[in-house]
């Protein structure tokens, strides 16, 4: 102990101390200061970029889900209007046959019904010409049978003969 | 790769023998060789007043040193500046002006023209001594390291700017390491809220105590943090900011230590020795910083000596090749101390600023 305080030197402490704090002063000023906020800032800032990249990619994979909803949704959705389609296809089908099956039934009643009238009023017209044709040559016989008071005598007769008096 | 490392290790480790090596080759077989030995290491361990590479003796006695002289700053009634070659390595007198002085065992002392140094009966100097600011080598080496410091991290700090927040060259390594000093030191120990106002000094004195503790591995031989006025000065810097930050919570804890667990009639017994521990602990603190650093580096500064020096004591091929590979293996170890010890002094300061700053919410 002795020998330490012997061997201390109080103008290597004045030194030692003066250079000492005069560098710590120096330091903090031109070096660790502007160091440690460098550090620091890429510090902060490689912090925040991981966490830009952490939310791009939540983000990402959001939308992509949210690509894979709609895609998905759209596909459910084609497949109902494709169904819809083929539906409402085939009823229009049905109802027009139906709708045409009717259509023609009427159309063959009418039809039916017209040539029904028609072959009405041609057997009635057949009627009324033959009936005039009979009426005439019935006229045209009779005047040719009664042209004479003979022949007028034998038809009465033959009439007389024919009915039977009872 | 790891040839560019080994390259790296090696080379300030043969570096490291260099001056020795010329020293021990030179020097005259006169005397007890572990004696001079002895001598030399313990005159290495101690400040300097010129900063000398290597020295060796002439075949007709001189001794002739390599090496640059420092100013020598005394107060002597009046400031007295001179350069420290006039102190000849304590082989002469310097004349300044009207004075004299002589360096004697290490330290400068005011004589007559002759340079008479009177000893009493204790074999203690009873000449006066002046006040001593000089230049050392100790103080020059730190200036030296207060330099490179500022050139580094000054341009680190630059490099930010100029390269979009991400440091270029020699930054890339120191970056990593202020990073865990902030992450691994002072956040645990100081707490998320405080340390941001710790941290420059965490910074330099670790900074500080590892380059320093690494030039003293240069063949330099500079031995700066196993100084115990330096590691004092560090660990008073300590003490000082960790006392003036003392909230009130840290203050309580010493002078009031049970709190409001115990009535004060009987706590005041327990006070009676507690409160002394407490505050003597506020000096035992910073006092087992500077003796730990202390210690280690100057233990290790001796053993690496010592095991060089033994290379000379054997004079054999197995003996002398053995204690190199020794050296060898303990320089590297010493590398690993040297962040060890730097890392330490920062670590323990930093969990003393932490009880210094806690805000009772903890304990």
């Amino acid at each position: 102990m002795e020998k330490l305080i012997s061997e201390f030197s109080l103008g290597l402490f004045f030194w030692q101390t003066l250079i000492f704090v005069g560098l710590i002063f120096l330091l903090k000023k031109y070096a660790w200061k502007p160091i440690l906020s460098a550090v620091n800032e890429r510090e902060a800032s490689i912090k925040d970029a991981l966490e830009a990249a952490k939310e791009a990619r939540s983000e990402m994979e959001s939308l992509q889900s949210d690509n894979q909803r709609i895609l998905k949704e759209a596909r459910a959705q084609k497949e109902a209007l494709l169904k819809e389609a083929r539906t409402i296809r085939s009823e229009m089908i049905n109802t027009a046959k139906v709708e045409a099956q009717s259509e023609a039934n009427k159309i063959l009643s009418q039809a039916q019904e017209a040539i029904q009238n028609e072959k009405r009023t041609a057997v009635n017209e057949l009627k009324d010409h033959v009936s005039s044709i009979a009426l005439d040559i019935a006229t045209k016989v009779l005047q040719n049978e009664l042209e004479s008071k003979d022949k007028q005598m034998q038809l009465v007769s033959k009439l007389l003969q024919n009915s039977d008096m009872k | 790769m790891r040839i560019q490392i080994r390259a790296h290790f090696a080379l300030p480790i043969a570096l490291l023998f260099m001056p020795f090596l010329i020293q021990a080759k030179d020097s005259k077989p006169s005397g007890d060789l572990k004696t001079e030995i002895k001598e030399y290491i313990f005159h290495h361990l101690e400040d300097a007043y010129d900063f000398s590479l290597f020295s060796y003796t002439k075949d007709n006695g001189d001794h002739k040193y390599i090496g640059m002289p420092l100013p020598v700053i005394l107060w002597d009634n009046g400031l007295q500046i001179f350069s420290s070659s006039k102190l000849q390595h304590g082989e002469g007198v310097a004349q300044v002006g009207s004075n004299f002085y002589k360096l004697d065992h290490g330290k400068i002392f005011k004589t007559n023209a002759l340079g008479v140094i009177n000893l009493d009966a204790g074999k203690q100097v009873t000449n006066e001594a002046p006040l001593d600011f000089s230049v050392t080598k100790g103080v020059f080496s730190m200036l030296l390291i207060a330099f490179l410091m500022f050139f580094l991290f000054n341009r680190l700090a630059k490099s930010y700017l100029k390269n979009g927040g991400v440091p270029t060259g020699i930054g890339r390594f120191f970056e990593p390491i202020i990073i865990y000093l902030r992450d691994e030191i002072a956040k645990p120990n100081i707490g998320e809220r405080k340390y941001r106002s710790y941290m420059s000094f965490l910074l330099t004195v670790f900074f500080f105590i590892w380059f320093l503790n690494m030039l003293g591995l240069t063949p330099l031989g500079v031995n700066v943090t196993g100084n115990i006025a330096v590691t004092f000065g560090l660990a008073i810097t300590t003490f000082i900011i960790t006392n003036l930050t003392g909230t009130k919570d840290y203050w309580l804890h010493i002078f009031d230590p049970l709190g409001g667990s115990m009535k004060w009639y009987s706590k005041i017994f327990l006070y009676i020795i507690l409160i002394p521990i407490e505050i003597l602990g506020i000096f035992i603190k910073p006092f087992s910083l500077l003796i730990r650093l202390y210690a280690n580096m100057q233990a290790g500064h001796i053993v690496i000596m010592s095991l060089i020096g033994l290379m000379f004591i054997f004079k054999s091929w197995i003996g002398s090749s053995l204690s190199f590979g020794l050296t060898f293996a303990i320089a590297i170890i010493e590398l690993l101390v040297a962040f060890l010890q730097a890392y330490i002094f920062t670590m323990l300061s930093a969990l003393y600023f932490g009880f210094a700053a806690q805000e009772h919410e903890s304990h």
